[in-house]
């Protein structure tokens, strides 16, 4: 027989442990509110037309902007694209149409490494086989690091979203005729094609903050530039210099080059997520 | 010759069907074609062949990378790297210790402040909270994790410090001060700081593996407690979390992986100080924020071979927490179909 004592006893706990994940969630919203918050109060007052088009003035002097930053990531994350996405797609249709074996278990492991080296290591060894062997630091190199950083997060949702494809509609193609290789290409790759976006997105949005591996790769530069075996700026390490800079002038261009960072990650990751639910409704309901 | 495929027609329910029966060996189909187009499909096999053994490469050129180039350090040092706590680059003596120590304790104090409200938000989501919430809150859980590191570190410098140095540091001393624990000038920045930003960038990771695995959880075991006369936190705790505990390890360590190689964030609030201290108010410094810190202003072989073997160490260290990690998330979410985890 429960007492009443107990039963109380019971209900207390539960209304203490119920309200105990309300106060976890609240405090686990709050730094998000609190860092959106801040970005938008301190940046927004920063932002001018200067700061998305001109280059950085010498230091004590007032103006100037983050467009050579901006641009050089947008060229970065090119580089880092064009290497990690057919690297990454490539691998995702080998684990998914011919790694049911011991070598697939063995490339999917590996992936998984990849996804879990911490950037900077990643930065340390672009340096040690690009940088060194081009006597430069370079757009190529911070490229070529962000790049492999993709490859992983590709792989695996790409090798997930052709698993999802039935086996029969690979059946419908192959029973026409239609080589393997091409039924691949554009029976099964097409269906799953949404997915795949989503995955590269996502991949897409990871590193574009990142700043570890740019640090002795594309290094940064307070100029223009386009080619491909000179020192580039990047927008996460003009964030960075600036914020550990003792100038206000360059703590109120960090605040603004954040915000315009976070509009553009969050921008995707939203996009994302709202094309990844209606495919979901749309595939599962 | 090879065997040709058994290939049934036979028609039959699709749930009892089983996956590979009917799977069709690509080189075998290709002996049918045309000799033009005999030759496609492997060539399209060994294109995507190639591109999962890069990927291979790029994980083996990283090893051989960090093992080639800390060679000359770990002649010199033998095992005393990772025990010696002098840090010297004028006099060339290099140990590690520090940066260990620093690594271990801004990642320790991460877990204590992110396990409980990573758990805690993911309960809240999966069993507490209202369903028109769930999606909102799931998202913005979601958006930490999106937000890059660097942001977190502008964050860190010029809003998290100033609040620990002004309200929360004092006020740690004199309630918890006689722990030695939190004891010095709260400068803000140091290492609780490295460990208040690295607690809020891995909550987002332990608290979706959590929900991952809560949501695994059978209907049945939370029915089953409930039918016994159970309260909601009763069955969270018999019912939900016993089941799921495994896979919640498994997002701790995952989380205790990204926090042990986080670099930006940490190198910007740690105070970059290559020293030991008792107290959580002194600036300290990480393995993968002396290497940030360091790198590119390392003259001399035997500097740059010390702060490669750091990285080493990093890769070793990260490998076997995420392995461990992967382990025990697969442990619990095998067998489970897709959709019932996304």
């Amino acid at each position: 027989m429960i007492s009443a004592a107990t039963s109380l006893r019971r209900q207390l706990a539960n209304a203490v442990a119920l309200s105990a994940t309300a106060i976890a969630a609240v405090l686990v919203v709050l730094p998000l509110v609190t860092i959106f918050g801040y970005l938008v109060y301190k940046g927004i007052g920063a932002i001018n037309w200067d700061l998305l088009t001109k280059i950085p003035q010498p230091v004590g002097e007032a103006g100037g902007g983050l467009a050579n930053g901006i641009w050089g990531s947008g060229l970065i994350l090119l580089v880092a694209s064009a290497i990690g996405i057919p690297l990454g797609i490539g691998s995702g249709v080998f684990l998914a149409e011919y790694g049911r074996t011991g070598y697939g278990n063995i490339v999917r492991f590996t992936a998984d490494v990849l996804n879990g080296v911490p950037s900077i290591v990643i930065g340390t060894t672009v340096y040690a086989l690009v940088v060194v062997t081009q006597k430069h630091f370079s757009l190529l190199a911070g490229g070529i690091a962000l790049g492999i950083m993709m490859v992983p997060t590709v792989t695996r949702s790409t090798e997930e979203m052709l698993r999802m494809v039935p086996q029969s509609v690979r059946e419908a193609a192959l029973g026409l005729g239609i080589p393997y290789w091409r039924t691949t290409v554009s029976v099964v790759l097409r269906s799953a094609a949404s997915g795949i976006i989503t995955g590269i997105m996502l991949a897409f949005a990871r590193v574009a903050g990142e700043t570890a591996p740019l640090l002795f790769t594309a290094f940064g530069n307070q100029f223009w530039n386009f080619k491909l075996n000179q020192p580039t700026a990047a927008l996460p390490l003009q964030i960075f210099n600036y914020a550990i800079s003792p100038f206000d002038e360059w703590h109120r261009q960090a605040w603004a080059g954040a915000l315009v960072l976070i509009v553009l990650i969050v921008g995707t990751v939203s996009v994302v997520r709202l094309f990844a639910n209606r495919g979901l409704r749309k595939g599962h309901a | 010759m090879e065997a040709v495929p058994k290939i049934k027609f036979k028609p039959r329910p699709a749930a009892a069907r089983p996956k590979e029966s009917l799977r069709i060996e690509p080189r075998s189909v290709s002996v049918l074609l045309p000799p033009a187009r005999r030759f496609a499909d492997p060539a399209f096999r060994a294109l995507v062949l190639l591109c999962a053994i890069s990927l291979l490469a790029v994980v083996a050129l990283i090893i051989l990378e960090l093992v080639w180039h800390s060679q000359m350090s770990i002649h010199s040092f033998g095992f005393r790297f990772f025990i010696d706590s002098a840090w010297d680059p004028v006099g060339g003596n290099f140990g590690a210790l520090p940066f260990i120590y620093g690594t271990l304790v801004s990642s320790f104090l991460a877990l204590v402040i992110a396990v409980p409200l990573a758990v805690g938000v993911a309960l809240f989501t999966t069993e507490v909270c209202p369903r028109g919430l769930r999606g909102t809150l799931s998202f913005m859980v979601e958006l930490l994790a999106a937000i890059p590191s660097v942001i977190y570190g502008l964050w860190g410098i010029f809003v998290l410090a100033p609040l620990l140095r002004n309200y929360v540091e004092p006020w740690l001393a004199r309630t918890l001060g006689w722990t030695g624990l939190f004891e010095g000038a709260p400068y803000g920045i140091g290492m609780l700081a490295a460990g208040v930003i690295l607690a809020i960038m891995i909550i987002p990771i332990v608290a979706s593996i959590t929900r991952e695995v809560v949501m695994a959880v059978p209907h049945q075991q939370r029915e089953a407690v409930l039918a016994l006369g159970a309260t909601r936190w009763e069955v969270m705790r018999t019912g939900v979390l016993r089941n799921a505990r495994a896979g919640i390890a498994g997002g701790i360590i995952l989380g205790l992986g990204r926090a042990l190689g986080e670099t930006m964030a940490v190198t910007m609030v740690i105070g970059n100080t290559p020293q030991i201290a008792h107290s959580l108010f002194a600036p300290g410094s990480t393995l993968a924020s002396v290497i940030a810190n360091e790198f590119t202003e390392a003259t001399g072989d035997l500097y740059l071979s010390a702060l490669v073997e750091i990285g080493l160490a990093l890769f070793i260290i990260t490998l076997i927490v995420n392995v461990l990690a992967r382990l025990l998330v697969w442990s619990v979410t095998r067998g489970v179909p897709e959709r019932a985890i996304a």
